[in-house]
C-alpha cells in the first residue's frame, strides 16, 4: 500500500520543525511543502487548516491534521518503531504534563520576555526564568526529558533547545537561558542539538540568526 | 477499596476542570475518595502533589499524583479500559477529538472566562470573540456528528464531551440572568445547543449539577472576585 505523507510547514517555525523531528524519529518519509506564513498563505493551507490557518499541517493519504502536539500524538500512534512517548500510562501522563507546561507556560513567557519593552522587561524576564527553573527540575539527572533518548517533551521544547539561544544572540540579551543560571537545562540544549535526528530537523543557524536580527531591527525602528 | 487501586481526587466544587475529572471517574464506575480543597487555604497534600501549578484537580492513583484535567482524563481512559472509552480507537478520529478538545479548552474556555471576569469594552470584545469561536465549533463538530443531531440513547461520553459540558450548558435561563443574553443560542448554534442538551440530560451529569440559583451564585461570585482584584 503506498503511503503519502506531506507536511505543510515553515522553515523557521519551531512548531513546524517539531512535526518534522517526530517524523524523522519514526523514519517516516514525507514531502515537505514550504508555506510563506508572513506573506501569502496558500489555498492548500487555508483548505487543510481552515480553523487556525497555521502551520504545521500533516497530510496523511490526503487527510489533514493540524496542531503540532495533536499531530505528534497521531504520528506516535500510527507509526511504530522508536517510541516518542513512554509505554506506562503514568509516565505518559508525566510527559504530557511537562509538554503542556512547555507549550502553555514556558513558550509564551519566553516570547513575552524576548519582545517586551524595556520598562516591562525585568518582570517578564523574572517570570520566564521561573518557568525555566521549573522545567529544569523535570530533567532530574536525565540526559533528555525522555530519558536516554529524545521524547515528546524534548520535541515540544525545541524552541528552548535551539531557537532561544539564537534569539538571545540576536537581541544581545543573554539573561534568560545561560549556563550560569540554568546549568542542567543549558547542558540539555547542547545534548539536544547534537542528537543526529534533531540536527536534521533544525533550520540553518545563520539563516535563523539573520531572520531574528532583522525582526529585532524592525522592532527597534518602530519605537 | 483495596490499596491496589486507590484513587483520590483533589477538587473544588465550583471548578469546571475538577468537575470533568469527577464525572469521568463516575462514568467509568471507578470508586474514588474526594477531597474538597479550599483554594484560599490549600492542603499540604495539594501543594505536595501539584507543586508546579498548585491547582485542582489532582488525581492521585496508588499514591502517584497527576495534574492538568485533560492529561488526567487521558490517563483515566488508558488505565481503566472499560466503557465508555473517552477516545476512539482509530488514530485519525482520535486526532480530530484532540484537535477540537484543544480548541474548546484553549480558545472557547479562555473567551468565556474573560467574559465572566471583565466588564465594559474588554467584556464586549470578549463576547464577540466567544460567539465567533462558537460558530467555528458549530461548523467543526459536523464532522464529529456526521449523522446530524446527537441523540441520548447509548451516548458514549468522550473527552470532548467532558471538556465541553463542564464549561458550557444549554441553560439559557442562567445565561440570561448572569450575562443578560444567551451564550448557547439554539438559533445561532443549533448543533452545539442540542449536543449540550443531550449531555446535560445524562443522569450522572444531571445529578452532579447544582440547582440553577446556586449556579448563578457561583458565576456572580467568580465575577465579583475577579472585578475586585482587577481594581486592586
Amino acid at each position: 500500500m503506498s503511503e503519502e505523507v506531506k507536511v505543510l510547514g515553515n522553515w523557521g517555525s519551531c512548531f513546524s520543525r517539531r512535526v518534522e523531528l517526530a517524523l524523522k524519529i519514526k523514519g517516516v518519509e514525507y514531502e515537505y511543502i514550504e508555506e510563506d506564513v508572513y506573506g501569502n498563505k496558500s489555498p492548500l493551507l487555508l483548505k487543510y487548516n481552515p480553523v487556525h490557518k497555521k502551520v504545521p499541517v500533516l497530510l496523511h493519504n490526503g487527510k489533514p491534521i493540524a496542531e503540532s502536539l495533536v499531530i505528534i500524538e497521531y504520528i506516535e500512534e500510527t507509526w511504530k518503531g522508536t517510541p516518542i512517548l513512554p509505554e506506562d500510562p503514568y509516565e505518559k501522563a508525566m510527559a504530557r504534563f511537562w509538554t503542556k507546561f512547555v507549550d502553555e507556560k514556558c513558550l509564551p513567557a519566553l516570547w513575552r520576555a524576548v519582545w517586551s519593552p524595556e520598562n516591562e522587561r525585568e518582570k517578564a524576564v523574572e517570570e520566564a526564568c521561573k518557568c525555566l527553573e521549573t522545567l529544569q527540575s523535570a530533567l532530574n539527572g536525565k540526559r533528555f526529558f525522555g530519558g536516554d533518548t529524545v521524547g515528546l517533551v524534548d520535541i515540544a521544547a525545541n524552541f528552548i533547545g535551539f531557537w532561544l539561544r539564537i534569539i538571545q544572540e540576536a537581541t544581545g540579551h543573554g539573561d534568560l537561558l545561560s549556563a550560569e543560571k540554568f546549568p542542567t537545562l543549558f547542558k540539555w540544549t547542547d545534548e539536544f542539538v547534537s542528537c543526529s535526528v534533531v540536527k536534521q530537523s533544525l533550520p540553518p543557524r545563520d539563516k535563523l540568526l539573520a531572520f531574528f536580527k532583522a525582526r529585532v531591527a524592525e522592532a527597534n525602528a518602530s519605537k | 477499596m483495596g490499596e491496589e487501586n486507590k484513587v483520590v481526587l483533589h477538587g473544588m466544587w465550583i471548578s469546571p476542570y475538577s468537575k470533568r475529572v469527577e464525572l469521568a471517574l463516575k462514568f467509568k464506575g471507578i470508586p474514588f475518595e474526594y477531597v474538597e480543597e479550599d483554594l484560599q487555604n490549600k492542603s499540604p497534600q495539594l501543594l505536595q502533589y501539584n507543586p508546579v501549578h498548585k491547582k485542582v484537580p489532582v488525581l492521585v492513583h496508588n499514591g502517584k499524583p497527576i495534574a492538568e484535567s485533560i492529561v488526567i482524563l487521558e490517563y483515566i481512559d488508558e488505565t481503566w479500559k472499560n466503557q465508555p472509552r473517552f477516545l476512539p480507537q482509530d488514530p485519525y478520529k482520535r486526532a480530530k477529538v484532540r484537535f477540537w478538545t484543544s480548541f474548546v479548552q484553549q480558545q472557547l474556555c479562555e473567551s468565556l472566562l474573560t467574559v465572566i471576569k471583565t466588564d465594559g469594552e474588554v467584556q464586549q470584545k470578549a463576547f464577540g470573540n466567544l460567539f465567533e469561536k462558537l460558530e467555528v465549533l458549530e461548523e467543526g463538530i459536523k464532522e464529529i456528528f456526521p449523522d446530524g443531531n446527537p441523540c441520548i440513547g447509548n451516548y458514549n461520553i468522550g473527552l470532548l464531551d467532558l471538556v465541553m459540558l463542564s464549561m458550557f450548558s444549554p441553560n439559557n435561563k442562567i445565561q440570561e440572568e448572569v450575562f443578560g443574553m444567551k451564550i448557547i443560542d439554539p438559533e445561532k448554534t443549533p448543533l452545539i445547543f442540542s449536543w449540550l442538551t443531550v449531555l446535560h440530560q445524562l443522569p450522572l451529569v444531571k445529578e452532579s449539577t447544582p440547582p440553577d440559583d446556586k449556579v448563578v451564585a457561583i458565576f456572580k461570585f467568580v465575577r465579583e472576585n475577579a472585578l475586585k482584584s482587577s481594581l486592586a
